[in-house]
């Protein structure tokens, strides 16, 4: 099974046509192609936001250790800091921030998350979701709508370019993971199809060329920095489409643009961390000091 | 789209990657399966990525977490090693150099209680997917999308037949098979990916066919379809 559409533009056409909004025939497309009916696929689409809550909340309050320990207490410390009145992009921002921080938190503590399209990009979605879903006081279903049209983008994403950091680097993941939810929140607020593309188109161009640079191999830094960013991203990105601002670029051509750009990168700015900050002397040092103890026994065999 | 909304946002896992978490915990949960069993003991060779940074992933705890049978997204997982001294489990791990190898594979050797030892070469190749490359010495293509039988069989004419026989009488549909031997009328093995489970019935009359040494089903769960 093929499925509906190939490409952002033929979503479009569609939607255009169905006087629809993406969500309902990206939850067609998904119904023809998995044979599951509209209850089944919402049942799913319910564990999945609810294993994002939880990950968007459990390092709110309470400081998770990880291995290297990078990033612990970064979610905790930016929610108390969120509720202090003195922020410069305001309560609701940096609370968005705190929930992106915490997904990263539990992800990096091997706690259990959804990967949004990727683990290392977890918290940019589920961070959007639910301060959208709070801003403009959604029900549980409304919201889970918005999740179909991001994860929708996301699929698109996923067959004419690329999520993955080893490929195209940090743009592929926390880029997607943007382009997913500023799409999401402009379906949310009750934006077209048109504007939800420019959105994502936006939120793409605001990523382009992001590199992939783990700090010691590890998904904490610059990873947790790039989910709060990106979050940040997704909802200026949708801000900017809301208000009246259009692409002059169609999505594909960003898409693709995206996908081009990745394969340019070098493989040292690809998730192997050799550049960019992986490759700084406080990063060496710290990957000697992490993973000094306990080197495997070198085998012989082959 | 082919591509399914699940597939984008998912899946659900014990961080912190989806290769060398996620996916080396399925690699030895699948393994583990195409071993049969029971096994006291599991030895993991680990290669490339996978050997140089394990301990920041927890790729060592995923693997014996997997070996033990449990799944990828059980928050029990970091506490695998625990787990495993409780079921009687011992496991060990050293470095290997596979040749041309994924950058995130493992060899994993399950001792059996019999005696027997079985040998699979997988590798995870992102977004939690994995592939079996080599079960045994003999080359093999599965990557645990749909069910599948192992059979392990002499390289004779007629006993592919026989074989697709009995799944016939159990209606059956073979999706993918592949048979691989290493010398002309010695040892193969045959990986036959089916649309449907299969019933235990139908893998002990598969073991009675002639010419076959033991055949080994591995059904998935449903969300590993």
């Amino acid at each position: 099974m093929s499925g509906m559409y190939r490409n952002f533009e033929e979503l479009l056409d569609l939607a255009r046509k169905e006087g629809a909004p993406l969500w309902r025939i990206i939850l067609e497309n998904e119904m023809q192609i998995s044979g599951k009916s509209e209850e089944q696929i919402f049942a799913r689409l319910e564990k999945t936001f609810g294993v994002m809550e939880r990950s968007a909340s459990r390092a709110l309050e309470t400081p998770l250790s990880s291995v290297g320990g990078l990033i612990t207490g970064v979610s905790s410390r930016q929610n108390a800091y969120a509720q202090s009145g003195r922020t410069f992009c305001g309560a609701a921002l940096n609370r968005l921030m705190a929930l992106a921080l915490s997904c990263s938190e539990v992800n990096a503590s091997m706690g259990k998350i959804c990967a949004a399209p990727t683990a290392g990009a977890c918290g940019i979605v589920p961070a959007v979701l639910i301060v959208v879903r709070d801003q403009l006081g959604l029900t549980r279903d409304e919201t889970l709508k918005g999740l179909i049209t991001a994860s929708g983008v996301g699929a698109i994403i996923m067959a004419n370019a690329t999520v993955s950091g080893a490929e195209g680097g940090c743009q592929a993941e926390c880029g997607t993971a943007a382009a997913m939810a500023a799409a999401a929140a402009v379906e949310l607020a009750g934006g077209p199809p048109e504007t939800a593309a420019d959105a994502c188109c936006f939120a793409l161009m605001n990523a382009m060329g992001l590199v992939c640079d783990p700090v010691a191999g590890l998904v904490q830094v610059p990873c947790a920095q790039r989910n709060a960013s990106q979050a940040v991203n997704a909802l200026l990105s949708a801000d900017l489409a809301l208000g009246g601002m259009h692409s002059i670029i169609p999505p594909d051509e960003v898409i693709g643009a995206m996908y081009s750009t990745g394969r340019m990168l070098p493989v040292q700015l690809r998730e192997t961390a050799q550049g960019g900050l992986a490759a700084t002397p406080t990063a060496k040092r710290l990957f000697q000091e992490i993973f000094r103890e306990n080197p495997l026994k070198d085998s012989a065999e082959s | 789209m082919n591509i399914s909304i699940f597939d984008s946002t998912g899946p659900i896992m014990i961080g912190s990657s989806s290769s060398h978490t996620a996916g080396a915990a399925r690699l030895a949960r699948i393994a583990a399966l195409i071993a049969g069993g029971p096994f006291s003991r599991v030895s993991f060779g680990l290669h490339g990525s996978f050997a140089k940074t394990y301990r920041g992933h927890g790729t060592d705890r995923a693997l014996v977490f997997g070996a033990l049978g449990y799944r990828e997204d059980d928050e029990r997982l970091p506490q695998a090693f625990e787990l495993a001294k409780h079921a009687g489990l011992a496991y060990d791990f050293y470095e290997i150099n596979l040749e041309g190898a994924h950058e995130n594979t493992a060899k994993i050797t399950f001792f059996l209680n019999d005696g027997s030892r079985q040998e699979i070469v997988g590798s995870s190749i992102g977004g939690a997917q994995i592939v079996i490359h080599r079960i045994n010495g003999f080359e093999t293509d599965f990557t645990a999308q749909s069910p599948a039988l192992f059979i392990s069989q002499q390289d004779r004419p007629g006993t592919v037949s026989d074989v697709t026989a009995v799944l016939a009488d159990y209606r059956i549909n073979i999706g993918v098979m592949k048979v691989s031997r290493k010398e002309k009328g010695g040892l193969a093995l045959c990986t036959i990916e089916t649309d449907d489970p299969i019933p235990e019935e139908a893998v002990q009359r598969l073991k009675k066919v002639r010419h076959v040494l033991s055949a080994q089903a591995v059904n998935l769960m449903e969300e590993d379809e």
